[in-house]
């Protein structure tokens, strides 16, 4: 009996989701009175017996270099023998790229009940239930698992992280592993920024902006701060940004723990897609922008002559000339 | 070629939403439907495409839902398609939506099946990966571009701070996002043609359920905002730093 967390791994580094995959696992097999165990994939870089530090006891890694790119396919057999072999009540995934690749198709292959998007540990008193966020985050739902195996994807950016101290055991895990379908050809990174779906910050422009020569504003800001950058859906549709960067119900949905919107007017649909980040900041000329309902700190002005002032105080704050 | 597109009804993007019968059921009055917005804009209009390009292929819809769901369908239908199926059963389940949609595909022989990143009312982003699944096929989540190259597809898909492509061969399971295709508007021919599409109506197969619904609840309001004069930005530096703790 145990709870196995996916550590899911970018060439052979472990992504910050993983971290909060593994404390989060942690925490729910001491609620469960049983024994956290992890399952690595391919090539790993790091250390994994250092993986300890957060609640993690045993790591099964499978060093198989087919696994080193990922192959929802591949990978799932492989997590599928680990859970037989180890006997995992619960598998705990988080809910990020690789994971939404993986996780139904365990559930599918284990007849395993799955809650995708889980932002709480689950309530194990009475059955076993977790919370989850519906309806882009408008609402929630408390989700029943009635299978003797459990599957939960944890939302990003919704589980703090905890370090403490201990090492991990690390056992080589022997499994079969079959000739991956999906040939992996490039990958584009957009380098020295931080991942918009992982930063704790993020500066956000909308069509207040007028164009995207005036993108500086948003970059500066963001950068003083160490904030990924993101912007409202049109600005994305007339490629004033990349399509990676729109937030909202039909963009990414992001969780960080400060987000601030600029010249956003703040419509249901961007909200959607923001309104789990845990501080929101609304820059907007218009008093009436629906936006400074849903946020928590406002200035009502124009962005042009406040957002480069907000720019200076923070390098101030933080001491870069 | 197959192409089989599945599509599901969500409420609009500007529905209300809150709960009855003691917060376990999501509150329809009034509510206007939709065709979620990612299995139209992305995983439809991209099958389309495919099929306007090359006339020989064959291209399906699949819905599982009652029969309020058919004018959702037939609203797909307009933008384009050959004919629909519905499964006529409803379930919050994914493992039992998407075994009957697995059941559709094997009966169909489809070599490709599109559904949208996720339904922008349960957030499951799981019907893709359990049908790929249960067909023993590959999955590709998140993709944002997708080309066909005969019997390989070569797709784009997103990753943490950037996008990884590969190639893989058919037949396979792909979930569409934003990049993938450009939202259309039916027009008139579509929409007379639509109503005499083939819309087939299927009883669903035995499938399990896994998980259920225990009840669903909103978030707490928010407590007001707190406004910063603009002539003193530093102040909101300030507040953020000391009062809010984030930066
Ligand atoms: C089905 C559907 C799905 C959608 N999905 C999304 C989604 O995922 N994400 C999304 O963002 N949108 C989405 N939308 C669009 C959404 O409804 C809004 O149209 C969009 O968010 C508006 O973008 P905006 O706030 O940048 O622009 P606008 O609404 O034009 O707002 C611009 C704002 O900038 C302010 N402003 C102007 N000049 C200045 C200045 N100098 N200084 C400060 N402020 C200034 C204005 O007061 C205004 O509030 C969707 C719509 C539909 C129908």
């Amino acid at each position: 009996m145990s709870v196995l967390i996916f550590i899911d791994q970018a060439e052979g580094h472990i992504k910050k989701a993983s971290y909060e995959a593994m404390s989060y696992g942690a925490k729910l097999a001491a609620q469960l009175g049983v024994q956290a165990e992890g399952v690595v994939l391919g090539a790993a870089k790091e250390d994994l017996a250092a993986l300890g530090k957060y609640g993690v006891q045993k790591i099964h890694h499978v060093n198989n270099e087919a696994l080193n790119h990922f192959d929802a396919q591949v990978f799932t057999k492989v997590i599928a023998q680990v859970v037989e072999k180890t006997g995992a009540q619960v598998v705990v995934f988080s809910n990020n790229v690789d994971g939404k690749g993986i996780a139904p198709r365990l559930a599918a292959r284990l007849k395993a009940g799955l809650v995708p998007g889980a932002v709480a540990l689950p309530e194990t008193g009475n059955g076993f239930v977790v919370k989850k966020n519906v309806f882009s985050g408008k609402a929630f739902a408390n989700i029943a698992v009635n299978t003797p195996i459990k599957i939960i994807a944890l939302n990003p950016n919704s589980f703090k992280p905890e370090e403490g101290s201990g090492t991990a055991e690390v056992v080589a895990f022997n499994a079969t592993v079959d000739a991956p379908k999906v040939k992996v050809t490039s990958t584009n990174k957009v380098s020295g920024e931080v991942p918009l779906s992982e930063a704790s910050i993020v500066v956000s422009g909308g069509r207040g902006l007028k164009g995207p020569e005036n993108w500086g504003l948003i970059e500066d800001l963001a950068k003083a701060l160490g904030a990924a950058t993101a912007c409202s859906r049109p600005v994305a549709d007339v490629h004033w940004r990349p399509h990676h960067e729109h937030v909202g119900q039909t963009g990414l949905a992001i969780a960080p723990d400060l987000y601030i919107a600029v010249g956003i007017s703040g419509a249901i649909q961007h909200l959607a897609g923001v309104n789990r980040s845990k501080v929101i900041v609304v820059i907007n000329k218009d008093p009436e922008a629906p936006f400074f309902k849903a946020a928590d700190y406002g200035i009502v002005g124009d962005a042009f002559e406040v957002v480069p002032k907000i720019t200076e105080a923070v390098k101030k704050l933080k001491g870069i000339a | 070629m197959k192409i089989l597109v599945c599509i599901s009804k969500t409420p609009d993007t500007t529905a209300k939403i809150a709960f009855t019968d003691n917060n376990t059921k999501f509150a329809q009055d009034g509510v206007q439907w939709i065709i979620n917005p990612y299995d139209e804009w992305y995983a439809l209009v991209r099958a389309i495409e495919l099929k306007e390009k090359d006339p020989s292929i064959v291209l399906h819809l699949v819905t599982v839902g009652a029969a309020d769901t058919e004018p959702i369908i037939r609203k797909a239908l307009a933008l384009g398609g050959d004919e629909a199926i519905r499964v006529n059963a409803e379930s919050h389940d994914s493992y039992y939506i998407a075994s009957q949609i697995a059941e559709v595909a094997r009966q169909g022989g489809y070599d490709l099946i599109f559904t949208g990143r996720e339904t922008i009312d349960y957030n499951g982003a799981s019907i893709g990966g359990m049908v790929a699944e249960l067909l023993d096929m590959p999955y590709i989540p998140l993709a944002t571009k997708f080309e066909l190259n005969g019997t390989t597809a070569t797709i784009t898909r997103e990753i943490e701070g950037g996008e990884e492509i590969c190639e893989v061969p058919l037949p396979l399971v792909v979930s569409c996002q934003k990049g993938m295709a450009e939202q259309r508007i039916p027009n008139m021919k579509g929409i007379m043609s639509a109503r005499t599409k083939p819309l087939k109506v299927v009883e669903p197969t035995a499938a399990d359920t896994l998980t259920a619904i225990a009840g669903f609840g909103l978030p707490p309001a928010k407590a007001g905002v707190k406004l910063v004069p603009a002539d003193n930005p530093a102040e909101l530096v300030r507040l953020l730093h000391e009062e809010a703790k984030v930066i």
